[in-house]
């Protein structure tokens, strides 16, 4: 019995340290809280509804969420807007369907689609494309140095975290970019942490589904594994402790 | 079955004796589970188990995830997207077979390591040694094409990479590429065709795995102590062995169940944590990532394939006497496949009599020296090519061979073994006596 409680917190305390989840090989990107880290993290919904006011007003100008359709704002452990919202949402948006060969606009059912502008990655899955990827997000957007080049006809801004030092994206957020509906200061450091969050939530949409499943499934099996500890005591016993 | 004397099977009167006289499945099952095992076998021999299990669990979760996936190079990424935020726990099923591969891998080499150290792979056993490599040849394969499927920039530049392995064959090496592709490069026709075999090739592993437990319930288990178990009697041989049911099947049972919260904890809190973020781009031919790094379990045989560089003496030797035939790229694969040939030849390279690595008092250096030069060619695989790592990857890659091709041979006449327990029985006793003050 010892022996296999001890085995267990061996393994519990490896994996509540933080070691394991924030390795990774950048040291120039920030370390930030975020509320879903660690095992028992979970997303803040009103972070992401704020990030999401952040992608609507400032990055859906040029970048797509084509993997993300309106009815997810709605899903539970996501930005959980209500049904009218999502729906209120969704009409400010006009698409074209192919079926009426014509504009109209859009529902829940539809999706955010794909970057307005060419080479403006589409970012549903960005979080998770980068190493510490919403973190990633959060630092590039800070960390801007206000220089400018130009270079083959194009031009580039001086950013400390992009590869190179020069990125073709120009300075994104600045702070004040959006006006909080829940009266949030919208700082630059707030505004790039929520639209981080929200990206992450747009890549990883079932994260907090995800841990409560994992959490049950380890205690679970850990119980089952005390369990089958003393049925294999039990049933080793006459051969193992026979009287000479 | 086997040789080893047990109980043999008496159907019970009615429908078992009916169906034992027209097919004796129920004979083929009380044999294989009842099989006698010996009875000091330590928690290394779990392995066995475990890779069952994972066979099961990915072909399950494969058929699952086939039912929403589409191969096709237009719509494979945005499939594998529509299984995990629309398909009933679709999360849940990808992110279990896509782990579960790291967790076959890992059982693998445990298995592997095991067999290794306890000489399992000696005689009588060779045979289920070799099928124990083209299954682990198999399981490589089948992974290599699983990985491509997503259509990420690392499952797109992986493919181009490993393919052009065959390409560096002198001769037939191009056309061998293009067939292999179905094409001049990785496109839609690789994707099918990786598609079909990595539905096959699971089948065709557990075609193998029944062969490879048939092989050694014929020769039985090896053993800590490498001694075989007594075949003078059913007495005697009951003496050396307990019936894998119960007492095994509870026992690895208890491990497995260990394992899995481990691997419920990996896919529930950090299930991205053994992949790379590469893979979650869409794959773009005009695009090449910075670093193209295999899966975590080739990556001792890709260290193997990029440590020799044209700049090596044995390189160039082997380029001088075959008038250039052999260049760098492919004295490089033929290192990576020589690696697993000379694990496979291991029955025929290893002369010592004795079969466990416990007896051996010399042998338990250079093969813990093996699983640490293992451990070190799967952190330089990861590397880039460039100093000191190709010079690591050398040395680590030479001593692979050597351990195998050098060592092996000359230590079965070069050093004393201890003496061996007679029987298992003497082995399990002496181990029960020191025990038994303390219980």
């Amino acid at each position: 019995m010892k022996r296999i409680i001890t085995f267990w917190i061996f393994l519990i305390s490896i994996f509540v340290n933080n070691a394991v989840f924030s390795a990774g090989p950048t040291g120039k990107i920030e370390n930030i809280d975020f509320s879903f880290e660690g095992v028992f993290g979970t997303y803040d919904k009103n972070q992401l509804q704020r990030g999401l006011q952040v992608f609507t007003e400032v990055c859906a100008g040029c970048h797509g969420l084509k993997h993300v359709a309106y009815r997810n704002l709605g899903d539970p452990g996501g930005p959980e807007l209500p049904p009218e919202q999502v729906k209120a949402y969704a009409a400010q948006f006009d698409i074209y369907d192919p079926e009426l060969d014509d504009e109209r606009s859009a529902i829940p059912s539809d999706y955010f689609g794909d970057s307005m502008v060419e080479n403006a990655p589409n970012l549903s899955l960005m979080a998770k494309a980068r190493v510490k990827g919403p973190e990633y997000i959060t630092t590039l957007l800070r960390s801007y140095n206000e220089e400018e080049k130009e270079q083959a006809g194009s031009v580039l801004y001086g950013n400390k975290l992009y590869p190179g030092g020069w990125i073709a994206m120009a300075q994104p957020l600045w702070g004040d970019d959006v006006e909080y509906m829940d009266g949030t200061e919208a700082s630059l450091e707030q505004q790039s942490e929520d639209v981080a969050a929200f990206l992450m939530w747009a890549a990883e949409p079932k994260l907090n589904v995800r841990k409560e499943t994992g959490f049950r499934a380890v205690l679970l099996l850990m119980l089952l594994s005390v369990l089958l500890y003393f049925t294999n005591k039990k049933l080793w016993a006459p051969y193992k402790n026979k009287k000479a | 079955m086997g040789g080893i004397p047990h109980d043999k099977y008496e159907p019970k009167k009615g429908f078992e004796t009916w169906l034992d006289k027209r097919l004796p499945i129920g004979r083929l099952m009380y044999d294989t589970l009842m099989i006698p095992t010996p009875k000091n076998l330590n928690w290394m021999w779990i392995w066995g188990v475990v890779l069952t299990f994972c066979l099961v669990l990915q072909i399950i979760t494969g058929i699952v995830l086939v039912m929403h996936y589409t191969p096709h190079v237009d719509n494979a990424f945005d499939s594998v997207e529509h299984i995990m935020r629309d398909v009933n726990g679709g999360w849940a099923i990808r992110y279990i077979h896509a782990n579960g591969a790291s967790l076959f891998f890992i059982a693998v080499y445990m298995h592997i390591f095991r067999g290794l150290y306890y000489g399992s792979y000696k005689e009588p056993r060779e045979v289920t040694w070799i099928i124990g490599m083209l299954i682990y040849l198999a399981m490589m394969a089948t992974a290599f094409m699983g990985y491509v499927l997503p259509w990420g920039q690392m499952s797109f530049w992986g493919a181009t990479v490993i393919t052009g392995l065959f390409g560096a064959i002198p001769l037939i090496g191009e056309s061998l590429q293009t067939w292999l592709l179905g094409g001049p490069a990785v496109d839609n026709a690789t994707l099918t065709r990786f598609f079909s075999l990595h539905y096959l090739l699971p089948f065709v592993i557990l075609g193998l795995v029944v062969t490879h437990i048939w092989a050694f319930h014929t020769t039985g288990n090896n053993n800590p102590t490498g001694v075989e178990v007594r075949r003078t009697s059913k007495e005697d041989a009951e003496k050396d062995t307990l019936p894998f049911f119960p007492y095994f099947v509870i026992k690895d049972l208890l491990a497995l169940v260990v394992i899995l919260a481990i691997f419920a904890a990996i896919v529930g809190f950090i299930p991205n944590y053994l992949g790379h973020p590469d893979n979650y781009i869409e794959a773009n031919p005009l695009v090449t990532p910075a670093h193209i790094v295999p899966e975590w379990y080739f990556l001792p045989f890709y260290a193997i394939l990029r440590a020799f560089t044209a700049d090596v003496w044995v390189v160039q030797f082997a380029s001088f006497i075959t008038g250039g035939i052999i260049d760098a790229k492919f004295f490089g694969v033929l290192a990576m496949f020589g690696a697993i040939a000379v694990m496979g030849l291991a029955p025929w390279l290893d002369t010592s009599s004795v079969r466990s690595g416990r007896y051996r008092p010399q042998f338990k250096w250079w093969f813990a020296l093996l699983v640490l030069d293992f451990l070190v060619l799967t952190w330089v695989g990861a590397k880039p090519a460039e100093q000191p790592y190709s010079t690591i990857s050398l040395i680590a890659s030479s001593y692979w061979f050597a351990y195998f091709l050098v060592i092996l041979p000359l230590l079965g006449v070069m050093e004393t073994p201890h003496d061996q327990p007679q029987t298992i029985e003497d082995d399990w006793d002496a181990n029960k006596k020191k025990i038994e003050p303390a219980e």
